[in-house]
């Protein structure tokens, strides 16, 4: 292991090379563009052996990757915002077809209004396109989510693509010391990419075929099973990846001081670490309130939410997210989850950091205190107000 | 020697497909893969081939072939050239068919690309000069005059208004290694430019002319008759792009009727003397174009 | 490498493979149903220039030393080969 002192996408960066994709497909957009240039410079100084397509596009970038993962060989891209947005109709594609390509993506707004900084309504729209969707909080796990990705996505039980989630400039460009693993240790932890269903000179094999209303829900439910098969793939990921590199990380969900917390924020990337510290300067008070980072939103950790809030009198979840017309998606899919497990505690929602707004320490504090009043509501941070809420 | 009839590869690798009978993209299709041989990775967009080849259970490809996005034939053709390269295998070729709209209008922007970057892959259009898939709609590739559903012909408009999309021309204006025309009515032609495209590095882009009996109105056993007496009456050539230069491969002495072509086809019949004289016209220009800038083969 | 025509119609779920990929060239219907005519050939009058099986579009007619054979099991029966037949040596018969 080395240190380094990285931006998330250069953390990134370093994290593909060291899975050593073969092919490797980008259009450029901020604020993605250093993680495809630290690729192209890697692949410039020999220490990448890829093929670096400069596509004309995003929807030629993940068409080009699924061309590759066709023919059995391991492919990466990386976009952002309009750029996924753009490339929209191969999303499905890739999953439907099951090629375990990994994105990275890097959390920015979409227009209108036009803005190139960090939320999450580019990938939270993508939610139902059927790929794994992960969400990283700082640098060293944007690494370790990279090398871990291809292991998850390339499963033979889930055979998958891997969305590997970055907030925009917040984590993709700010430095932070990063432990960078040996190729051997990657090596070690990472096999090569074997499927039998590659087209293959000698076993020839039709690909991305049509399926008929009699076996079309055959095959959703099989990509169905697919990405809920990752539930254990990335238990299983994570503690191979223990053994070798000492990191240990937590599964779909990472819980702060949830243990005996009366009142819990649920919330997702780089935020978390402000709400860490809020939750530490709340605990000093002697207030019992605690933080659940969803690591992972496809799979949906519903049983892990359950889990965690079940002793909570009132949980909220704050994203950088809204579906127009009704409330943050995420939030959907946590009342999904608490509904389930028959828990029934008031559940807020707070939509926040729109656009790059930045979040307060103080609006988190506030929001816990507004938890003690055992309510449900919806809100926009920096409007508020109780007529946004139901 | 020269692939005909009679040295052409014995194995079928387009067979059992549910095209429509007589139907000139799957003749292209089917003449290329055995000219091209096992070792042929292929891939169709959206279109009449991957909708008529590919239903599960019916696989109608004997070689590897896959189903890209409608508009992603070309951006999937590199990808599985990089891939089969990058794992060191070289014995194969990355073909791709697509129709007229998947390459003229939704394709043209990856096929742009993939010319660019001058990727190792041939990328034939089999071009029946409308969205027949869908059921024949007009693209950028329907000539002039032609009746289809989105190009109705009445009192007012006489089917669709604008002129054939150069492709031929504006993929050589990439300066792409290798290009050429065709016509299913002359498949020695187009055995030959298949297998001269087999041997080149680089993109390879033949535009072939493939009558489709359905939108086009004809019988189903004149497709290939109707592919013949397009080039004879000089709306069509065969031609080939090559180190910057055009060459013109077959030259008629004197030109068959158009009129007589364009009336055969219930897409044309509406036209009045007026159109045809236009449609005559412009094919003139074309060959006056065509006698100063191509060298006559 | 032609795709055959195969017993097995593997449309239940066990069947159904977990990815869109599949062995290639499974056939499991044939095409004589949409005849109206078939190509009859008159073994006579052939002199082996193979037009029929170049222009075929649907392959089906099958190549031996000098003469052809047609695979009725696919022929869709659009009569392309009787058009290009210079000799006259196929005719479309009606089905019956």
């Amino acid at each position: 292991m080395a240190k380094k002192f990285l931006s998330g996408n250069e953390a990134f960066a370093y994290g593909v090379r060291l899975a050593r994709p073969q092919v490797i497909s980008a259009y450029p957009i901020t604020p993605q563009t250093i993680v495809v240039e630290k690729l192209s410079e890697f692949v410039e100084d020999g220490s990448l052996n890829a093929e670096f397509i400069h596509v004309e596009s995003e929807h030629s970038a993940l068409s080009c990757a699924m061309g590759a993962s066709s023919v059995g060989a391991r492919a990466f891209t990386a976009t952002s915002s309009q750029g996924l947005l753009y490339m929209a109709e191969c999303l499905p594609y890739a999953s439907g077809g099951r090629f375990p390509v990994v994105m990275m993506n890097a959390n920015r707004s979409t227009a209108l209004p036009w803005n190139i900084y960090g939320d999450q309504r580019d990938s939270l729209s993508q939610l139902d396109s059927g790929w794994i969707q992960a969400y990283a909080e700082n640098a060293q796990e944007a690494l370790d989510l990279a090398l871990m990705s291809f292991y998850i996505a390339e499963q033979k039980n889930v055979s998958t693509p891997f969305m590997a989630n970055l907030d925009g400039f917040v984590l993709t460009h700010t430095y932070e010391v990063v432990d960078v693993p040996t190729q051997e240790q990657a090596d070690a932890f990472l096999p090569k990419y074997e499927t039998n269903h590659k087209m293959d000179l000698k076993h020839p094999r039709n690909l991305a075929f049509s399926a008929g209303p009699d076996t079309n829900t055959y095959f959703k439910y099989k990509e169905h099973l697919g990405i809920l098969h990752a539930k254990e793939a990335i238990g299983e990921a994570e503690e191979r990846f223990e053994t070798i590199f000492g990191r240990r990380y937590s599964g779909l969900t990472e819980r702060y001081q949830t243990e005996d917390a009366d009142y819990i924020i649920i919330t997702l990337g780089s935020i978390s670490g402000l709400v860490r510290e809020v939750v530490d300067a709340l605990r000093n008070e002697g207030r019992r309130v605690g933080l659940l980072r969803l690591r992972y939103l496809r799979p949906f950790p519903n049983e892990e939410i359950a889990d965690a809030v079940k002793n909570a009198k009132a949980v909220a979840v704050l994203e950088k997210d809204v579906s127009f017309g009704n409330e943050g998606t995420v939030y959907t899919n946590v009342n999904s989850a608490l509904q389930k497990a028959d828990i029934h505690i008031p559940c807020s929602n707070y939509i926040g950091g729109l656009g790059g707004r930045n979040i307060s320490a103080d609006e988190i504090k506030t929001i816990f205190d507004e938890l003690t009043l055992q309510r449900s509501t919806i809100q926009f941070l920096g409007i508020g107000g109780e007529e946004n809420g139901s | 020697m020269a692939v005909n009839a009679k040295t052409l590869n014995e194995s079928e690798f387009f067979y059992g497909h549910k095209a429509c009978a007589g139907c000139g993209g799957s003749l292209a299709v089917r003449i290329a893969l055995k000219v091209l041989g096992e070792n042929a990775v292929a891939v169709l967009p959206a279109g009449c081939m991957s909708a008529v080849g590919f239903n599960y259970p019916q696989l109608c490809f004997g070689n590897n072939a896959i189903i890209s996005t409608f508009a992603g034939t070309a951006s999937m053709l590199t990808g599985v050239e990089a891939g089969l390269r990058a794992q060191g295998i070289t014995d194969f070729h990355a073909v791709g068919f697509a129709g007229d709209g998947g390459t003229a209008d939704i394709g043209l922007q990856a096929l742009s690309g993939a010319i660019d970057r001058n990727d190792d892959i041939l990328y034939i259009c089999y071009d029946n000069e409308a969205y027949m898939n869908t059921g024949i709609q007009k693209s950028s590739l329907t000539p002039f005059g032609a009746r289809t559903t989105t190009t109705p012909a009445g009192k007012n408009i006489h089917g669709n208004l604008r002129p054939k999309k150069n492709m031929f021309e504006i993929v050589a204006a990439h300066g792409i290694p290798y290009a050429a025309t065709a016509s299913v009515g002359y498949l020695n032609d187009f055995m030959r430019k298949v297998e001269k495209a087999k041997s080149i590095k680089g993109t390879k882009y033949i535009h072939i002319l493939a009558p489709c009996p359905t939108g086009w109105g004809i019988q189903t056993d004149e497709t290939v008759d109707v592919a013949k007496e397009v080039v004879d009456c000089g709306l069509w050539y065969l031609a080939e792009y090559e180190n910057g230069a055009f060459t013109l491969n077959h030259h008629p002495k004197q030109f068959s009727d158009a009129a007589a072509y364009l009336k055969r086809q219930s897409r044309f019949k509406h036209l009045t003397d007026e159109d045809i004289d236009v449609i005559i016209r412009s094919r003139n220009e074309k060959w006056d174009f065509i006698h100063k800038n191509f060298q006559i083969g | 490498m032609k795709p055959y025509l195969r017993d097995h119609v593997p449309t239940s779920f066990a069947d159904v493979p977990d990815v869109i990929s599949y062995e290639a060239g499974y056939l499991v219907t044939k095409n004589a149903g949409w005849r109206n005519v078939r190509p009859v050939i008159d073994a006579q009058k052939c002199v082996g220039c193979l037009n029929c099986y170049l222009y075929c579009p649907d392959g089906v007619i099958r190549r031996s030393k000098t003469k052809v054979a047609v695979d009725y099991d696919f022929c869709k029966g659009c009569g392309i080969c009787q058009r290009i037949c210079k000799t006259g040596a196929i005719k479309m018969e009606a089905e019956k």
